[in-house]
């Protein structure tokens, strides 16, 4: 199996630079971006102090979910088990469009067309509502923030508040064209558009006869199935219908109930800043008299399997999707969601997306260089994981497997020519002096030429020095006769 | 070969299954160097504080009271409640609204509101634990109507989340509440009341 168009790259995205070079122009957007994770950023710091234990809850996640990868056949055997002996179906998907076209039967099977959906990152990875459009389905979103992009024929730009690039005066915009039964005299007040929202929606709650969800967490133990949310969309989604179909990573397992205690204190104060979420739903396959008659769990391999057999990238498999990485990144905060080309933005999905869909393209091979490593993913990170150390991995296996361009090969043994020997080298760097007041009027070089621009794409290069280090060594016996440069003080 | 062997194929061959009693061995070594809990005293105080916080009513309340304080929330709010059998009669004794017993789902939209008792509490998060067993009703009803009033006794409380979760049953439904409804999404401002309860009150009977 391959891993190839596992996740599908949006149609025409250009690769992170040119991506981010739009983003960063875009002076509403940065506004709208440094707002919203400058205040989650204090938020969730404030929430992550008052536990005074949080690194050794941080250790635990890590250690619980690196223990469930290492064993990961045992676990998933076992929630099988336990799914069906509490009266679900389970189901296995190799890919996205295997997994899409179970849930396209599953619900065909209903006789139904129309599916009501929870927030679900798995789903927005496999392009499920897409999936189900070329179907005769038709997929709601129902968290507020999935409905505002869904209507806005737009994409999630952020993992835990997909909308965080509009503002209240663009969502009011939004709603009055696309939603029918808006009030012509909708005001942009959060109360009234959230108050919109849930009269659209809820007789679509009320009437639905299927709906889809993802999982936060699969208990193995047990077969119990967790989702963690904030509106009371999920638990609509969760109950009122008479079939439920949940799909989910093969690594979203932990091994018993116990272990909920660590991440319900690690995923809310990582994620929103909160003690707890206002709810969380768990089940155990289907209960007579209450919620769904039929409970379906897709499992979900791809390329999964592919990032579990990387020994440095697998540890990107214990990610909670929390979304602090993104919140605290430099880079995400400047260049937005949307630059990253996948469901998954920002540090994680620099990491995550190169792994699941492999780094065949271009996008793919440009992610791991969206970082400036400086670190703050790894320690915002509550089930740690060493993001840095994966997107170094990654950039090696990009040089290695991903696409080759003949120029860098060119450049290279360029290089390799001039430093082979003192006196090419020496010709080479009075060359660059002489050329600085040609190419950099004011000391830094806007654009590099030919395939060297590649680099000054996302950044100025400094000008070369007035006289090489080589050059003042000879010029001054190493410092000892003349300090002053060739061209005086 | 099917999607199942394959996956569990290559899992196999990354991660070799081993016996389940090495796996067991594995799992117990995992560092549980946390604390089960935050706070030692005033449990009910902090329970009340962290409810409290999320903008949800909290009231106190003796058992003996139970029935006038019921009645007063209710008295505020005009229309039919939602209740569940196995909610103590006692407890709904002065309530002047109409009162539906167990109502069915497609009711649940009209009702001025749900009243229901709870499985357990965390002090430290400010949830409320639902297991809809007796006196809690199926999971709809403390959803679908936009009010809703949970009675918490004090032996329910556990002082934080693990000593709250040895108390459940994995296999029952479980909802936890911590707050009314409540969304982020737009410019980051917390809204009460999206699709859930608008309003959540808790009395704390001691």
């Amino acid at each position: 199996m391959t891993s190839q168009n596992a996740m599908p790259t949006y149609l025409g995205m250009p690769s992170f630079p040119d991506a981010a070079r739009e983003a960063v122009a875009d002076a509403r957007l940065r506004g709208n971006l440094a707002h919203a994770t400058g205040t989650i950023r204090e938020r969730r710091a404030a929430a992550v102090a008052e536990l005074d234990d949080w690194e050794a809850l941080r250790e635990s996640g890590k250690q619980l979910k690196d223990h469930v990868l290492a064993n990961l056949g045992h676990y998933l055997r076992r929630l099988e088990e336990k799914v069906t002996e509490a009266g679900g179906t389970v189901h296995w998907a190799r890919d996205a469009a295997e997994a899409n076209r179970i849930v396209a039967d599953l619900v065909k099977a209903t006789g139904e067309t129309e599916v009501v959906k929870v927030k679900s990152m798995a789903t927005q990875e496999i392009g499920l509502n897409e999936a189900l459009a070329e179907e005769g389905i038709a997929a709601y979103e129902t968290d507020l923030a999935e409905l505002i992009v869904q209507l806005g024929h737009d994409r999630p730009s952020h993992i835990l508040v997909p909308a965080i690039h509009r503002n209240r005066s663009d969502i009011r915009d939004i709603f009055r064209k696309e939603m029918p039964d808006a009030p012509a005299d909708l005001t942009d007040a959060p109360a009234d558009l959230a108050e919109a929202a849930r009269r659209h929606l809820r007789a679509k709650f009320l009437s639905a006869k299927v709906a889809v969800s993802g999982v936060n967490f699969a208990v193995a133990d047990t077969g119990t199935l967790v989702v963690l949310e904030s509106e009371g969309n999920g638990r609509m989604c969760l109950t009122l219908p008479e079939t439920l179909i949940s799909v989910m990573g093969v690594e979203k397992i932990v091994p018993t109930m116990r272990d909920l205690e660590v991440f319900l204190q690690l995923l809310p104060r990582s994620s929103t800043a909160e003690r707890m979420n206002p709810y969380t739903s768990a089940w155990t396959g289907v209960h007579p008299g209450d919620g769904p008659r039929d409970f379906h769990l897709v499992l979900l391999d791809n390329g999964r399997t592919d990032t579990l057999a990387d020994e440095v990238g697998r540890q990107a498999l214990r990610c909670i999707r929390c979304s602090a990485c993104l919140n605290v990144c430099p880079v995400y905060e400047r260049a937005g969601g949307h630059a990253y080309g996948s469901p998954y933005p920002g540090p994680i999905g620099a990491i995550l997306s190169p792994q699941i869909r492999g780094i065949g393209s271009d996008v793919d091979a440009s992610l791991p260089y969206a970082s400036s490593l400086c670190g703050a993913c790894f320690e915002a990170c509550p089930v740690a994981i060493d993001i840095p150390e994966v997107l170094v991995h990654l950039r090696a296996r990009a040089v290695e497997d991903g696409p080759r361009h003949p120029v860098e090969r060119a450049a290279m043994t360029a290089a390799g020519w001039t430093l082979r020997s003192p006196a090419r080298l020496a010709l080479a760097q009075r060359a660059a002096s002489a050329s600085r007041r040609i190419v950099a009027p004011r000391g830094r070089i806007r654009r590099l030429p030919g395939p060297l621009n590649a680099w000054t794409e996302t950044r100025d290069a400094p000008a070369p020095p007035k006289e090489s280090f080589r050059a003042w060594w000879a010029r001054t016996d190493g410092g000892r006769t003349d300090e002053r440069t060739e061209e005086g003080q | 070969m099917s999607a199942r062997e394959e996956i569990l194929r290559r899992i196999d061959g990354i991660v070799p299954a081993r016996p389940a009693a090495d796996v067991a061995a594995d799992y117990a070594r995992v560092d549980r160097g946390y604390a089960r809990r935050h706070h030692e005293d005033g449990v009910l105080d902090l329970l009340a504080e962290r409810v409290a916080d999320y903008r949800a009513t909290v009231l106190r309340a003796s058992e003996a009271d139970l029935p006038r304080v019921i009645a007063e929330r209710l008295a505020a709010r005009p229309g039919a409640y939602g209740v569940p059998s196995g909610l103590p009669d006692e407890w709904l004794a002065d309530v002047p609204a109409e009162l539906v017993r167990d109502p069915a789902v497609a009711d649940l939209d009209g009702l001025a509101g749900a009243v229901t008792g709870c499985a357990a509490a965390i002090a430290e998060t400010g949830t409320i634990v639902l297991d809809h067993g007796a006196g809690q009703g199926p999971r709809a009803l403390s959803l679908v109507p936009d009010y809703h009033l949970i009675i918490v006794r004090a032996a329910q409380v556990a002082p934080d989340v693990p000593e709250a979760l040895e108390r459940l049953d994995p296999s029952r439904p479980l909802t936890m509440v911590s707050g009314p409804s409540a969304t982020s999404d737009i410019e980051l401002s917390r809204v009460e009341g999206v699709h859930g309860p608008r309003t959540l009150e808790v009395v704390i009977a001691e």
